[in-house]
């Protein structure tokens, strides 16, 4: 690894930051050190809760109000930790500037893009507010928005998440800074945009040459943009050194775990004699969109003439970006909103069927959710939050009996069947995600959507999980619609995987020809973006 | 826009129309009418005054006829203050209350925001909670207690101001009304700009402008204010209403000539042109009000659009 040098420009020594709370004092970040040098890029990885974030807040004095800080962070000679704001503010966002996660929030959503990238300029480069806007206009040329001239007039709600974010970018440029930090920049984006905007960094980066301090939980960005790493957990860094070194010869068993979280492993195929289960012909959903008073009604197809068939023990992998309709078709084939075309479950039709008839059926086929925080009552105790569907699907058994399943069914998820008697908000996300899975396998369903169930959680909690998913299936012959926008878990569960864009399959098949061998652009796109390419090369080099 | 405001104008008549009728059938249902003093009138002056008065046609009739004045911006006479028409009344007497009102609103505004920010700029410090206390005070002491304390203080034992009268609307006379009238409406003002404000501070974008090193000025009151004044805003309509109905006590105390004293004895007095005169009036003023507010609404936040 190398040691700080003449050409370090930015180095934090035996930083701490501590939060005073109510309930005592929360050591966040436990004196780290950490440099970066002209032209580097270094990234703080870690997952969440690890203070990679805290860390570079407090080094550019933008904690919240009950943060205490201790230590050094050097900059050109001289300690910017702790220095009066007047002062501070001749080094951040004039040398030393940042990029945030939330490109949604980021940007004041009452001034135009231009106004915005202009004020850093006035007030650090001296600039009048015209030579400023004329500056933006260039700036917004370097990040590649499309149609410059007109953006630059546009409020934030006007544009997408990408585009917000490479304003940002463009904001961090505009007054030539030494270090850009980049705090999850891109974890809020969609995979290809996420692509784009990497891109876009590295690019600037080596025509500009600043230093770049990326903090990131994902390791595949990591490997991709990074020269040298710094692994956090609990507020220490566990280890650092050349990416290629970490990735090859990790030594900190936390990062071996952090690599080992990526998912990995292939779904035994399904014997061709399996039983086919579900069957989807043409599945439409549409939406009219409220367009006001006496307007013509605009209507969005969500989900369009879409048509698949599930055996047995099955999954089938259903990937998109957001708004690709891959929800809504999980929804559409449960019979839980309305949609055109024909769903036939064990050789039943189900479309059509009301709510009382679609009762009976619910039992056998169940929907695992995205957000493991909102999906779980916070006034039950997890032991009725699992009994509960036991009360509709089979009203014979009595509440010793519903507690012997709901303790049987923690058992299978690896939970303490003890825990029964606590509340959600006792439990960390992983812990209530199998909360939830426990919540459906306590009904023996034989078919499961699962609707983005690992994305919340951080890798290694993800990696559990999809083992976990993986076991139930095997016991119990479980099939399974798996939606997610992460490749890698998608191909490490799926027989078939489907692929989405605007609500339309735009490919599909058996997930390895869909990954190694995709034949349509948007699925090369899409899985070069997710970097499983590279990953796969590495994997067999 | 232009289209919105106008179609905001007109559809304010039928919430007037609905606010006459309901109004004018109410104040009917009351027992007693403006002549039954505590003497009772001759039989024969009471048909004379009833018959100038079309009092003795059938409420049918009457309804009609004041709808068809009302349409030509002509209020009727007053049965109580006789010789005066409600349009004379309220010429004198509207615009002291609108001085008032208006005054006492644009105090509120600016005493009560600057009061909110500094409270949410020291949060949880002793400024804050000196701030906050003082706002519970401010609303929860009436009126008619401030008005007669500050007289006492400031009018009679240190003989600054004057205790009374309006005096043309001269600057020492609508010190204290005015600031009696405010009081409340600052504390209310007061708390949702901290209350907004402590959020807007929060913001991601507010994080990214003092990240950028911009200056005070900028990141609190050019990002920070500007959205958080946005609640402030919603509340003018309603607060412009109570600064022109709850001016009755102070108008009484300090002895102003306004619309306030109309309310007491148009109602006291069955004065059913008078009633009707402050409440058309109060219920335009409420209208309008909410229309600017909308306005104001779309002139800060570029993501409110009439079009």
């Amino acid at each position: 690894m190398s040691n700080e040098n003449n050409k370090t420009v930015l180095s934090i020594k035996d930083l701490k930051v501590d939060f005073e709370t109510a309930t005592g004092t929360v050591n966040a970040v436990r004196g780290v050190n950490i440099h970066v040098e002209a032209g580097e890029t270094v990234a703080i990885v870690g997952e969440s809760g690890s203070g990679k974030s805290q860390t570079m807040m407090a080094a550019m004095g933008l904690l919240a109000s009950n943060g205490r800080t201790q230590g050094e962070v050097i900059y050109e000679d001289r300690n910017i930790l702790g220095l009066p704001v007047g002062q501070l503010n001749k080094v951040r966002g004039e040398k030393i500037t940042m990029i945030f996660q939330e490109p949604m929030t980021s940007l004041d959503p009452l001034y135009t893009i231009g106004r915005q990238l202009a004020e850093p300029m006035v007030v650090h480069g001296g600039l009048s507010w015209k030579a400023a806007r004329a500056k933006a206009l260039d700036l917004l040329r370097l990040v590649n928005i499309p149609e410059p001239e007109r953006k630059i007039k546009a409020y934030p709600y006007e544009m997408s998440g990408g585009q917000r974010q490479r304003v940002m970018i463009a904001m961090a440029l505009a007054n030539d800074p030494d270090v850009l930090i980049a705090d999850e920049p891109t974890t809020a984006l969609d995979v290809t945009t996420q692509a784009q905007i990497l891109d876009l960094l590295r690019d600037l980066q080596k025509r500009l040459g600043m230093a770049v301090i990326f903090i990131t939980h994902d390791l595949g960005i990591v490997r991709r943009i990074s020269d040298r790493v710094y692994v956090m957990k609990t507020g220490d860094v566990v280890e650092s050194g050349d990416t290629q070194k970490i990735f090859t010869q990790p030594e900190h068993p936390y990062t071996k775990m952090l690599l080992d979280a990526e998912p990995t492993g292939h779904k035994p195929p399904v014997p061709e004699s399996a039983p086919v289960l579900l069957e989807a012909q043409k599945v439409e959903v549409e939406f009219e969109l409220d367009t006001g008073f006496l307007q013509p009604k605009h209507v969005l197809r969500a989900v369009d003439n879409i048509s698949f068939s599930l055996r047995k023990g099955q999954t089938l992998g259903i990937v998109g970006e957001s708004g690709s309709g891959k929800s809504t078709l999980g929804r559409a084939i449960l019979n839980l909103l309305p949609a055109g075309g024909r769903v036939v479950f064990h050789g039943k039709q189900i479309s059509g069927l009301d709510r009382n008839a679609m009762r009976a059926l619910r039992k056998d086929m169940q929907l695992i959710f995205q957000d493991p925080f909102g999906s779980l009552s916070p006034r039950m105790t997890v032991g009725q939050i699992i009994s509960e569907g036991l009360l509709v699907h089979e009203p014979s058994l009595s509440a010793q009996d519903r507690d012997a399943r709901a303790c049987q069914a923690l058992e299978e998820v690896s939970l303490d069947p003890v825990m029964r008697n606590r509340y959600p908000h006792e439990f960390s996300g992983g812990q209530r995600q199998r909360i939830a899975i426990a919540r459906t396998m306590v009904l023996k369903p034989e078919f499961v959507v699962l609707d983005e169930p690992t994305s919340a959680l951080d890798r290694t909690i993800q990696k559990q999980v999809v083992e976990l998913l993986r076991d139930l299936q095997k016991a119990h012959e479980l099939t399974y619609l798996f939606i997610s926008h992460d490749l890698a878990v998608v191909r490490a569960l799926s027989d078939t995987v489907m692929v989405m864009q605007g609500g339309k399959v735009v490919e599909a098949g058996p997930a390895d020809a869909i990954f190694e061998d995709p034949k349509q652009d948007y699925t090369k796109e899409l899985v070069g973006a997710a970097m499983l390419t590279q990953q796969h090369m590495m994997e067999t080099a | 826009m232009h289209r919105y405001v106008l179609g905001r104008l007109l559809s304010a008549i039928p919430t007037l129309f609905l606010i006459v009728t309901i109004s004018f059938f109410l104040i009917r249902i009351a027992p007693g009418g403006p002549f039954d003093l505590e003497r009772p009138l001759e039989a024969k002056v009471m048909e004379n005054l009833n018959k100038i008065y079309h009092l003795d046609e059938p409420l049918w009739n009457q309804y009609l006829l004041y709808l068809k004045s009302i349409a030509q911006l002509d209020f009727g006479p007053s049965f109580y203050f006789r010789d005066f028409s409600i349009n004379e009344l309220f010429a004198q007497s509207l615009p002291i209350s609108i001085q008032l009102g208006l005054s006492a609103l644009c105090l509120a505004l600016f005493v009560g925001g600057t009061l909110g920010v500094i409270a949410a700029l020291r949060q949880n410090q002793a400024t804050d909670y000196t701030v906050m206390a003082a706002a519970t005070l401010g609303v929860t002491i009436p009126n008619f207690v401030v008005a007669p304390i500050l007289t006492l203080i400031l009018g009679v034992w240190l003989g600054w101001l004057p205790v009374g009268g309006w005096n043309g609307g001269a600057f020492v006379n609508v010190i204290l009304p005015v600031v009696t009238l405010a009081l409340p409406q600052v504390a209310v003002v007061a708390r949702l700009t901290r209350g907004s404000m402590i959020e807007a501070l929060r913001s991601n974008h507010v994080r990214t402008a003092r990240a950028y090193g911009l200056t005070g000025y900028m990141v609190i009151v050019v990002h920070a204010l500007r959205g958080a004044i946005l609640p402030v805003v919603s509340y003018l309509g309603p607060a412009a209403a109570a600064l022109l109905t709850g001016s009755v006590v102070i108008e009484t105390i300090f002895g102003i000539p306004g619309i306030g004293r109309y309310f007491v004895q148009g109602a006291l007095n069955r004065d059913y042109t008078l009633v009707m005169g402050t409440v058309v009036v109060v219920a335009c003023f409420v209208i309008l009000f909410n229309l600017i507010v909308d306005l104001l609404y779309a002139l800060l936040d570029p993501r409110v659009r009439y079009d």
